[in-house]
């Protein structure tokens, strides 16, 4: 008789299942239940979570989902802990039913039973199945730990928290907004969590309470605010009142978004002028200011993507984790000794005996930059390598009303600005840059006055690959690390530089950040395609005009040249 | 003079004679020649080289059990180098000077395109591993990547149901060439079809290798703050999809919020990019490499043992060129010939046990039977199966939902015998 009562027991709790000892207690806890009645809510609540656990583990996705609304409701401390394992894809099943959080941490991994919160010392990591989630399950898992975090000692998750309880608006959350706003204690996260707050007054409030949630309302600059109103003031039999301030909070709002998104398509544009400058900038000293054709521009920025690559290869190897961010602070100056050696190089062994062959040298560098892409694809194989950004450089922040800048863009754009106020340091602040000024205005004279000429030459070159470089790096952030690279940026590299005015460094600031900012303009009206066209036409147009670009170059070199 | 005259013609005689007793060998050993016609340089070596090897591994693996009909197969090897007419005329050589028996390779649609005058004209056999639009079927080709059925319309049914959250509102986004906009044709058709309204669908196109992402996620985010649940379909293509991914992961956009499917991107292409902030976003295929299966673990091992690394990945377009050399090694077994023809009436019907774990069928319409499977993508850059069909779907080489491919029929057998007609072409 007690056999057949155990194994019952078994079945109707899989998540004990397979512990004897375990199973045991929990009978002796059912007999228990039947003894005291004032125990009962206890250990139904007990009951309720390790079924809701052992959901978990089930074959279907709605099975899980369930279990994860009964986690949630469950209020239990440690629900929201199995609920972050779960989103974490940390949540094991082990071949008894049984479901563990498993952490990989340093060294070996530790188990930990979901439902008792004890170290599982019986399984080995290798023999667990991985608890599988969808978008769907995700969304669930996010809704139930919204409602638990609300109260949450971490900022952050607050916030977060305040911020979602928007979308999910319903007459229910009232009561837990109005309760939590009571105990907030920061101002941005009161603002967040009384504008969900209004959010959810708006469709079930009294018209006083409807009118104040519009007034609040209207002050936030949201799409999703403005979705909210849109979809209120259409609502059957609205009171005319409501209506008209719903339809003034919503104009208020709309020419508020306006002005935001010109300026979102500001910033966008910047951020690609920024892009194309970096590309650019090498390119404006081998070729705008010592006058080489160079197409091995482009591989010079493939391979210091590669560095960047290589780099992080290394630090994963051989640093401990916590340094892995700054892989690519060393990445820079790698990157730019590499490229920079590689130039100097190609310069010395090539390009110098073509000087005052323009032919000849578009066809030599176009030579060693399909050398260049054929030895890379073959050192690192032709597919994509995985560059990945520092934590650092990672996700954004919202400026205000759907305005997003993520960090990434934001760091290239200083970091563009960091390397062109060096150039022009360099250039107009040190004797190499008197010197290098010197043999581009009139070679001759500079040799004559004891200017190394030909060192200079090696150097300038050197330096305008060790930019490349260096810009390498810093697209190995936004694109592709592969062997093709250079080739998307070669064109439009040549086309800053053109478009600028060869030789000028502030032309080619110039000329890239309009570029940017023109194509970036266009793109929301126009199409990224037709954006690109227009640009490009009215490049050829301009060039008509003016063959020598923005900033024509002044001085002996220059006129001798027209 | 004379001298050199006279080494001259020694060492013309010694070459002369060194190529004929080569051909000779050649022709005693007696090889079966298959052409290998992807990309090993330009823009499409990234996805093309991968497989050319998997064919290599293939041949390898038919040599080592003996080969085919008594004779040692000889992969051909050539590089049309991301260039479209080169395809053509690599295509030609193949064919008509190293008279291979048939031909695997093509990843773009146009190099399709491109060769397809070549293959109908000389006769030959191409075996295509890549998804891709439908809207054709040739008698010398065998398609054995999906068609629109079997991936893109699967998989925005799947977003559309409750499994999948309930999309009602969706971007089209595409990379701007034929696959992309005949796929996206298809699907407004289809969408369309369901009730959904020409305001709820946005379709925006971007060039190749486009990189700077910023104002079309903007707008995604823009369009899905609507309020109704959005989804996006990506068929974007090659280079453009990392800085894709970054720029979408970077805005903050999760895939329980705006869930992305993507037809164009699997295990092979998100090797090259930080998965973490990706996880959920989906893609369809019909072959995931964590698919559990002993056919599969065995085509994983094979694979690692042959490219001699064991961090390299499995694909979709992967399992499609074993699906096919095997069906083609099967079919010159059955037919006792490696004549085109005769290859051709016994590929109809022939199966083969797939790494899916489904059985592959080819069917008379050129194209194959698979299941279709939806995947999420996981932090270590693989996917989760989370929803597959219970069986092979069959592919249709015309989509029902297009109106001018209505009553096309594509069937190789008596008595249609065609790719594109509305009626038999025999009758009695």
């Amino acid at each position: 008789m007690p056999v057949v009562e155990f194994r019952g027991a078994e079945e109707w709790v899989p998540a004990f299942a397979g512990t004897t000892v375990k199973s045991i207690v929990h009978l002796f806890r059912l007999g228990l239940l039947a003894l005291f009645l004032f125990a009962a809510p206890l250990s139904a609540w007990a009951d309720g979570l390790s079924e809701a656990i052992a959901g978990l583990g089930g074959d279907s996705f709605a099975a899980k989902e369930k279990a994860v609304i009964a986690l949630a409701k469950s209020g239990e401390p440690r629900a929201a802990l199995i609920l972050q394992a779960l989103a974490g894809d940390r949540l094991r099943k082990a071949p008894d039913g049984r479901v563990v959080i498993i952490d990989t941490g340093r060294g070996s991994a530790k188990l930990t039973d979901a439902a008792t919160g004890q170290p599982v010392a019986d399984l080995a990591p290798e023999g667990l199945d991985r608890i599988i989630v969808n978008n769907r399950l995700r969304g669930a898992i996010e809704a139930a730990l919204g409602t638990l975090t609300l109260f949450s000692p971490d900022r952050e998750a607050r916030l977060g928290a305040a911020q979602d309880a928007l979308r999910h608006h319903s007459a229910d959350t009232v009561a837990l907004l109005e309760k939590s706003l009571a105990a907030e204690q920061d101002s941005e996260i009161r603002a967040a969590m009384q504008r969900s707050l209004a959010a959810s007054q708006l469709f079930a409030g009294s018209k006083e309470e409807r009118l104040a949630a519009i007034r609040t309302l209207g002050s936030a600059t949201d799409p999703q605010v403005k979705n909210l109103l849109d979809e209120f003031r259409y609502t059957a039999n609205i009171d005319p009142d409501l209506y008209k301030a719903a339809g003034d909070a919503l104009a208020a709002i709309d020419s508020r978004l306006r002005w935001i998104g010109i300026g979102a398509n500001l910033f966008q544009g910047i951020s690609l002028g920024s892009v194309l400058l970096l590309a650019a900038i090498g390119l404006a000293i081998t070729f705008g200011v010592m006058g080489v054709i160079n197409m091995a521009h482009g591989e010079m920025i493939m391979t210091g993507a590669y560095v960047a690559f290589v780099v992080q290869q290394l630090f994963r190897a051989f640093l401990p984790p916590d340094l892995l961010d700054a892989y690519l602070l060393v990445a820079v100056p790698v990157a730019f000794l590499f490229a920079g050696l590689l130039g100097v190089l190609l310069e010395r062994c090539l390009i110098r005996f073509l000087y005052g062959r323009p032919l000849e040298t578009l066809l030599a560098t176009w030579g060693v930059s399909l050398i260049l892409q054929q030895a890379v694809r073959s050192m690192f194989g032709s597919p994509n390598k995985e560059v990945a950004n520092p934590s650092w450089m990672t996700g954004g922040f919202d400026v205000v009303g759907g305005f997003m800048v993520t960090w990434n863009r934001l760091y290239i754009i200083v970091f563009c600005f960091v390397v062109l106020g060096a150039l022009a340091l360099i250039l107009n602040r040190t004797r190499f840059g008197l010197h290098m000024r010197a043999v581009t205005q009139n070679r001759d004279m500079a040799a004559a006055m004891g200017i190394p000429t030909a060192r200079v030459d090696a150097l300038t070159f050197g330096l305008g690959s060790g930019i490349a470089g260096m810009a390498g790096v810093a697209l190995s952030q936004i694109g592709n690390v592969s062997p093709n690279l250079g080739t998307l940026y070669i064109v439009d590299s040549f086309m800053v530089v053109v478009f600028g005015g060869v030789g000028n460094l502030m032309g080619t600031l110039v000329g890239a950040l309009s570029l940017g900012i023109v194509n970036k303009l266009l793109e929301p009206y126009a199409g990224a395609i037709l954006g690109k066209i227009a640009v490009l036409v009215a490049i050829i147009l301009f060039i008509q005009r003016r063959p020598r670009g923005l900033f024509a170059l002044k001085g002996r070199a220059a006129d001798a040249e027209a | 003079m004379k001298i050199l005259q006279g080494t001259c013609r020694a060492a013309l005689f010694a070459v002369a004679l060194f190529g004929a007793t080569g051909i000779a060998s050649a022709q005693t050993q007696g090889t079966i020649k298959i052409g290998v016609l992807h990309s090993l340089s330009g823009t499409m070596a990234i996805s093309e080289t991968t497989l050319k090897d998997t064919i290599l591994m293939m041949v390898d693996d038919i040599n080592k059990k003996g080969g085919l009909l008594g004779k040692k197969v000889e992969a051909v090897v050539v590089d049309p180098a991301s260039n479209w007419p080169l395809f053509a005329e690599k295509a030609r050589d193949l064919i008509a000077k190293e008279k291979v028996a048939a031909v695997f390779g093509c990843w773009t649609s146009v190099s399709r395109k491109s060769v397809l005058p070549v293959f109908e004209e000389l006769n030959g056999l191409l075996f295509y591993p890549v998804q891709y639009e439908g809207e054709e079927s040739s008698r010398n080709v065998f398609y054995t990547g999906a068609a629109p059925n079997q991936q893109a319309i699967p998989a925005v049914e799947y977003l559309m149901g409750e499994e999948g959250g309930g999309a009602k509102r969706w971007v089209l986004e595409g990379t701007d060439y034929v696959y992309p906009r005949t796929t996206n044709k298809i699907l407004e058709a289809f969408l369309k079809s369901k009730g959904v309204a020409a305001d709820d669908i946005k379709i925006n196109y971007t060039p190749f290798g486009y990189s700077d992402w910023q104002t079309e996620v903007a707008a995604i985010k823009q369009f899905a703050a609507a309020g109704k649940k959005t989804a996006v379909v990506s068929t974007i293509n090659g280079d453009a999809n990392v800085p894709f991914y970054k720029e979408l992961s970077n805005a903050g956009i999760k895939a329980s919020e705006i869930p992305v499917v993507a037809f164009s991107v699997g295990e092979e292409e998100l090797a090259g990019i930080d998965t973490k902030n990706l996880v959920g976003h989906l893609a369809a295929w019909n072959y995931f490499e964590s698919v559990k299966n002993p056919t599969n673990d065995g085509f994983i091992k094979q694979w690692h043992d042959f490219i001699k690394n064991p961090k390299r990945v499995t694909n979709d377009p992967m399992e499609a060129h074993y699906i096919g050399f095997k069906m083609w090694a099967q079919a010159v077994r059955q037919a006792g010939t490696t004549d085109v023809d005769a290859v051709r009436q016994a590929m109809y019907g022939q199966k083969v046990p797939a790494p899916s774990g489904f059985t592959a069928i080819m069917n008379t319409n050129h194209h194959l039977s698979k299941p279709v499977m939806i995947g999420e993508i996981r932090p270590d850059g693989q996917f989760d199966v989370v929803w597959q069909t219970k069986q092979a779907i069959k592919a249709d080489a015309w989509s029902p939902y297009l109106p001018e491919d209505k009553g096309k029929i594509a069937d190789w057998t008596y008595p249609w015998v065609c790719g594109n007609c509305v009626a038999a072409k025999y009758t009695d």
